[in-house]
């Protein structure tokens, strides 16, 4: 299918520092594509030179094939990082105002519904608490029912249940047949919403595709944790099997859980303290780069 | 238009709910108003303000005393009917000439020129024929009237303009506004109209409201008036554009603000007449803005004058809008 935006050699420099070096990846119309990487990883920068705020300094964007035009902005919808509102507006005088910013509108009571905004219409938009705010620029970035929408970081800061619900707000958007894209570096909100990801590191990308397969093709299916003080060096010995120290942890990688656990109960490890996990993205960067997530 | 209409209708909510601002902009203007007529309402004169018309070079001795005499200042003019025309409404107590003969003239209402005429004849100046004007005193809140709500107006204006668009692109509302399909003209023209909607209302008010109490002189065009306001303010928001064209610091904002708003409001003889101030300070206050607004809403005020007086004023302020609005236009940034 051909991507609905699609990015080529993007570089963005400021001085000596080059914030994005050389990106190219396309998205397909219809999916969720996350954008990960640590804090200063250049996701912003990238974003913002997709949505055409910021000028790339080389390279070239296409969107549905051509470079962003005038109809861009009527069928995009954005959702910066960081938004301050127009103060002394209530919920339903700023929607008002970028309502009548854009030619399309998505049906009113429909855009309220669907970011819960029916009880904080009347509120100040300046009293709204972190994950309603969030549902406000959301709603923002909803308002000419836009065919693609940016989210940038849109649950940084949020608590987890607030986070989570901010999720389930964004599978619904999805499930509307909008184009998503989203960055993060909560390796675990790209697992739960996007389709596929890419990974950015110092302003380059280092892996793409979807996060199970990408998961897969790189490690194996599973891991066998056990709590260090269980066992012991001479039980390792014996063992004869590769395995990694995480914290407190002793890890075995498997494709097949059943072999370790056979294997550590002949040397006698007690199985109280064990743990079974899957491999996460959150691996997947260590095992890219080389190095934890700056967080 | 549309998109115009939103961005202004929001401009003014915001404005409207933003009690500090409000009340800053509607409760100085009557403060000062009435503060000054109280304050300046007696008339322990510490001046007296004397005209010369002729050409200082051929004063004689007796002259020179009378010149000499303390707490009294000599005012040099060219042109015998404004002189007069000052003594009139009481802005200046006395004119003198010696060419062709010696004469003097004093407003026979008041009692300031009765006593420079004892001072004359005591330096030796009993050889000068007396003539008299007639007219009523323009007292000074008066005077100072067109002075203050024009003042109000630069106030109002700059820092409701130029801060507050600084502050929106610190805040990043304005890159949120880029966005959008909003171009930057549209946003610019929304943010004027709502500025000039409120100044005017708020002006308009203010000056009834002070009427109502002081009953201040107004001989000139009610409609000429409005147009000097209209013009005025439109200038004053073009600058408060300009400045704010692509700063992105309040604190920098406010500093260049300052830096333009307290010569003006020194130098623009809001609150005292620069007449026989140093020709070098009278040319610099013709290149404010707030001086054109000033001269021109008081001359229609207390002199009555017409377009045809104050023309100078109308194309100087227009030069200056289209010139401030024209630059910020050219290098707004959204960021």
């Amino acid at each position: 299918m051909e991507p609905i935006i699609e990015i080529k050699n993007l570089e963005k420099h400021y001085g000596d520092v080059n914030a994005v070096n050389g990106l190219s990846f396309g998205i397909k119309p219809g999916i969720c594509f996350g954008l990960l990487g640590p804090n200063g990883a250049g996701k912003t920068t990238t974003i913002e030179m997709m949505e055409g705020v910021l000028e790339p300094s080389a390279g070239e964007i296409l969107y549905k094939g051509q470079r962003i035009g005038s109809q861009f902005k009527n069928e995009a919808g954005i959702q910066f990082q960081a938004t301050s509102l127009q103060e002394f507006l209530t919920v339903r005088e700023t929607l008002q105002l970028f309502k009548n910013l854009y030619a399309n509108n998505l049906d009113w009571d429909e855009l309220v519904e669907l970011c819960s905004l029916q009880e904080l219409l009347d509120r100040d938009n300046q009293k709204l608490s972190g994950g309603q705010r969030q549902r406000l620029l959301l709603a923002l970035a909803l308002v000419n029912d836009p065919e693609l929408v940016f989210l940038d970081e849109p649950t940084t800061g949020l608590d987890p249940q607030a986070r989570r619900n901010f999720w389930d707000l964004v599978r619904l958007v999805r499930s509307r047949n909008k184009t998503i894209i989203l960055t993060t570096h909560y390796m675990e909100e790209a697992f739960e919403l996007c389709d596929e990801i890419v990974i950015v590191d110092k302003g380059k990308l280092i892996a793409e595709g979807s996060p199970e397969v990408l998961l897969k093709n790189h490690f194996g299916d599973s891991i066998v944790q056990i709590p260090q003080k269980d066992i012991s060096s001479s039980q390792l010995d014996r063992l004869a099997l590769s395995h990694k120290a995480r914290g407190e942890w002793i890890e075995f990688q498997t494709h097949d859980p059943q072999v370790i656990i056979e294997a550590l109960l002949k040397v006698s490890v007690s199985l109280a303290g064990m743990r079974l996990r899957a491999w996460s993205l959150e691996d997947l960067f260590i095992h890219l780069t080389g190095k934890q997530l700056r967080l | 238009m549309k998109r115009f209409l939103a961005v202004m209708h929001a401009r003014n909510l915001e404005f409207i709910r933003d009690r500090s601002a409000l009340s800053w902009t509607l409760i100085m203007p009557f403060f000062l108003v009435f503060a000054f007529a109280f304050i300046f309402s007696d008339d322990n004169k510490s001046l007296y303000k004397v005209a010369y018309v002729g050409d200082q070079t051929q004063l004689d001795a007796s002259e020179i005393s009378f010149m000499d005499t303390q707490h009294l200042q000599v005012i040099l003019y060219k042109n015998k009917e404004e002189a007069l025309s000052k003594l009139q409404h009481h802005q200046i107590d006395m004119v003198f000439n010696e060419r062709p003969e010696p004469i003097y003239w004093i407003n026979a209402s008041s009692p300031a020129g009765y006593m420079l005429e004892r001072i004359l004849w005591g330096s030796g100046g009993s050889d000068f024929n007396k003539q008299t004007v007639d007219g009523a005193e323009i007292r000074y809140v008066d005077w100072v009237l067109p002075g203050i709500l024009s003042f109000n107006i630069m106030m109002g204006c700059l820092f409701g303009v130029g801060y507050v668009i600084v502050r929106y692109r610190k805040s990043g509302f304005l890159k949120r506004l880029k966005a959008t399909p909003l171009s930057a003209l549209e946003f610019l023209i929304a943010q004027m109209c709502s500025r000039l909607l409120l100044m005017l209302t708020i002006t308009i008010f203010v000056f009834f409201g002070c009427d109502l109490f002081l009953n201040f002189t107004m001989l000139g065009s009610y409609l000429l008036l409005f147009l000097i306001t209209l013009l005025g303010s439109i200038c004053m928001i073009s600058l408060g554009l300009l400045v704010a064209a692509t700063i992105s610091s309040e604190e920098l904002a406010g500093g260049i603000l300052n830096l333009i708003t307290w010569p003006m409001m020194i130098l623009s003889g809001v609150w005292f007449s620069l007449e026989g101030a140093h020709p070098f300070v009278q040319n610099v206050a013709q290149i404010l803005p707030l001086t054109h607004l000033v001269d021109g809403a008081r001359a229609i005020m207390t002199e009555g004058q017409g377009i045809a007086d104050i023309y100078l004023n109308f194309i100087v302020l227009s030069v200056m809008s289209i010139v401030f609005l024209f630059l910020g236009a050219k290098i707004f940034r959204w960021e």
